[in-house]
């Protein structure tokens, strides 16, 4: 494989990898609140569809992400009104606003599905884009690749280095303690959600606008349910979700060359599989390998919490 | 604030059985809203989704052949979700017993014998059942949360039954069509209304909801799946073997499952097709909460989502609503249940103010 073939292949793995990472660090952030949002599928599809939507009609892309973004959050706001305020139970609702949003995003894209699109702007960074191998691989990306990374590290510091990231994680840790030492534990949970939401909704326009430049229903294809497997395999670390969102980009894209190469007499079909497969050996490993016990799961994750009246 | 808002010691037994019904009439509320705001004159649109299928025979025998696959799926995972046993892969177990029940269909081509059918149902229990077991060895040997693992294999089903149709059982004088030979009538289940494809897996979903339901009120293992899901340490200090539970409850609606799959292609469909269930392993999570977990109350909730189904196709006909809307409606409808919910639990009343 020649220098330039494997930069062509490893810029189709971080086009796969950005979707996932943007949803998973969303996941991430509401996790470590301490609440489970299995929506995340439902709201990176009603980002993809408002961000298609919008950039067509608009002409504007930057418009286009910001109604993507507000879309998801405004998704997550309905989760957020259930689960938080009328204290219903989390599993259930994540996996209505995942129906939801399958449905919802069909009927608004309907109008869609076909029309073309021109995919974001490659923002090359002047002198250094040019430079052989590490100028394509590093500095001649559109925006939403280059703000994921920085999503990555901006997460990172302020959970851990942040005063408010501090008052997140004391409420996903524990929420009674939190409440008594006068955290609103609700709001600060309200505030997670709706940034998941943010952020699964430009994992949705990164998709629609970047990834594939195209609208069609269910083109999520599973990836909001592989985000939430690699807020696991993190072990709820940023760092790791970067690594774990390049790993399944890459597994994906692997298939993808193998099916182009004529499968190896393999069905397209059975490759296509592996993405899925890896997630499940993935989570396999994580909890049966020698750190299990030490995977750092948000003690009240999932777990209900109304403040005494 | 303007109300008072306590935590009721005892769910409300009334409020538990009337959200669901709050829950139909703000659905069907919103729907009007949403038939409005899409350009349609929304009584006409309401009247398409949810009256005009019930006037006649065979737009009711179409009612009862949707409700049956949701119905037996639902009522095999409301025994999981009672333990707190998050299967949602219903969809892929449901394709997998469906694959497992087509395999003995052609397998036995053209030969004759009331062995076929029988054979091809256990299979299908089967296929779902091994389907199940997978995120069952999983969570029990690994402790891996079921509920990505039998999701992450619904994808690889849909693809194995795509790579199955397209390849090795395809129709030798199909043209080339991705399906698999119709089935011979030994392996066709027999239709109980002429003149309608009512076929007796309708009879079978009902008589499977009064067997779970005899199993959840009258036995030892019900008594326990239910004390593990409403008292999770209750159920360890009474010694009771949380695995044997949870492999009881995903095999269960595995099984089940692959019972509906084998009923659409031996129903309905008649041979293995890429695409043979409408999302049923899905909508069956909707009509699991919907009949409040209950088997009893599931077939009503299964009647009323499959009504979904038909109206969405019949609105789509008559008035060109698209398709989608189906999923619009069922997400509304589990949303404002969850929402309604709320009144089981809580008391909200008017704050008066203190005047001592």
């Amino acid at each position: 494989m020649s220098a330039e073939t494997a930069v062509l292949v490893m810029l189709t793995v971080i086009s796969a990898a950005t979707p996932l990472l943007f949803a998973a660090l969303g996941e991430l952030v509401v996790e470590k609140s301490g609440v489970l949002n299995l929506g995340v599928e439902g709201m990176m599809l009603a980002g993809a569809v408002a961000g298609f939507a919008v950039t067509v009609s608009t002409g504007s892309a930057v418009l286009g992400i910001v109604c993507a973004a507000l879309a998801g959050a405004l998704m997550a706001l309905i989760f957020g009104v259930l689960t938080l305020t009328l204290a219903a139970n989390q599993v259930a609702t994540g996996l209505a606003l995942t129906i939801f949003g399958v449905g919802l995003s069909a009927l608004l894209g309907a109008g869609f599905v076909g029309v073309p699109v021109a995919p974001l702007p490659k923002l090359a960074v002047p002198g250094l884009s040019d430079l052989a191998v590490i100028g394509p691989l590093l500095f001649a990306h559109d925006a939403l690749v280059y703000l994921s990374i920085l999503a990555t590290a901006g997460i990172g510091w302020f959970l851990a280095r942040t005063r408010a990231g501090m008052i997140l994680r004391a409420v996903g840790e524990s929420d009674e303690s939190a409440h008594s030492i006068g955290y609103n534990v609700i709001r600060v949970r309200y505030l997670a959600v709706l940034f998941g939401g943010a952020m699964s909704g430009l994992a949705g326009a990164f998709l629609s606008l970047s990834h594939t430049p195209m609208w069609a229903e269910e083109m999520t294809a599973g990836r909001g349910w592989i985000a939430l497997a690699l807020v696991v395999f993190s072990s709820w670390r940023p760092g790791r979700v970067l690594l774990g969102a390049y790993l399944f980009g890459g597994v994906t894209i692997l298939q993808l060359h193998a099916q182009g190469a004529g499968g190896l007499g393999i069905p397209a079909q059975v490759l296509s599989m592996l993405p899925y497969l890896a997630t499940i050996a993935v989570l396999t490993i994580i909890a049966a390998g020698p750190w299990r016990g030490r995977l750092d799961a948000p003690a009240c994750l999932g777990k209900l919490f109304r403040p005494p009246t | 604030m303007p109300f008072r808002i306590d935590r009721r010691r005892e769910m409300s037994r009334g409020l538990l059985y009337l959200s669901p019904v709050l829950a139909v009439a703000m659905t069907v509320l919103t729907g009007f809203a949403l038939f409005a705001a899409l350009g349609q004159d929304p009584l006409p649109a309401l009247y398409h989704f949810g009256i005009s299928p019930l006037t006649t025979l065979y737009g009711v025998s179409e009612l009862l052949v949707k409700a049956a696959p949701l119905i037996t799926i639902a009522v095999g995972l409301a025994v999981g979700f009672r333990a707190n046993v998050w299967n949602i892969g219903a969809e892929g177990q449901l394709t997998f017993g469906a694959i497992a029940a087509g395999v003995v269909a052609l397998n036995f081509w053209g030969e004759e014998g009331g062995w076929i059918l029988p054979l091809m149902c256990l299979a299908g229990v089967l296929g779902g059942m091994a389907y199940a077991a997978v995120p069952a060895f999983l969570k029990t040997r690994f402790g891996v949360n079921e509920i990505l693992t039998s999701l992450m294999l619904t994808y690889v089903a849909a693809l194995l039954l795509s790579a199955l149709v397209f390849g090795p059982l395809k129709d030798p004088a199909g043209f080339n069509f991705p399906q698999s030979r119709m089935f011979t009538d030994s392996a066709l289940l027999p239709i109980i209304l002429a003149g309608t494809r009512l076929h007796f897996g309708a009879v079978a979903a009902l008589m499977i909801a009064v067997a779970v339901w005899v199993l959840m009120t009258f036995t030892i293992v019900g008594f326990q799946l239910r004390v593990l899901g409403q008292a999770p340490a209750a159920a360890r200090y009474a010694g009771f073997h949380g695995k044997r539970l949870i492999w009881i409850c995903l095999l269960m609606s595995g099984g089940l499952a692959g019972l509906a799959g084998t009923f659409e292609i031996a129903g309905p469909i008649g041979q293995l097709i890429p695409a043979i269930t409408p999302g049923y392993g899905f909508t069956a999570i909707i009509v699991a909460f919907l009949g409040r977990l209950h088997p009893l109350g599931i077939v009503l909730a299964g009647l009323v989502m499959a009504l979904s189904y038909i109206g969405g196709e019949n609105a789509q006909v008559e008035v060109g609503l698209p398709q989608a809307a189906t999923g619009v409606f069922q997400g509304l409808l589990l949303f404002f249940l969850l929402a309604s919910d709320f009144l089981v639990r809580y008391r909200v009343r008017l704050a008066r103010r203190v005047t001592e």
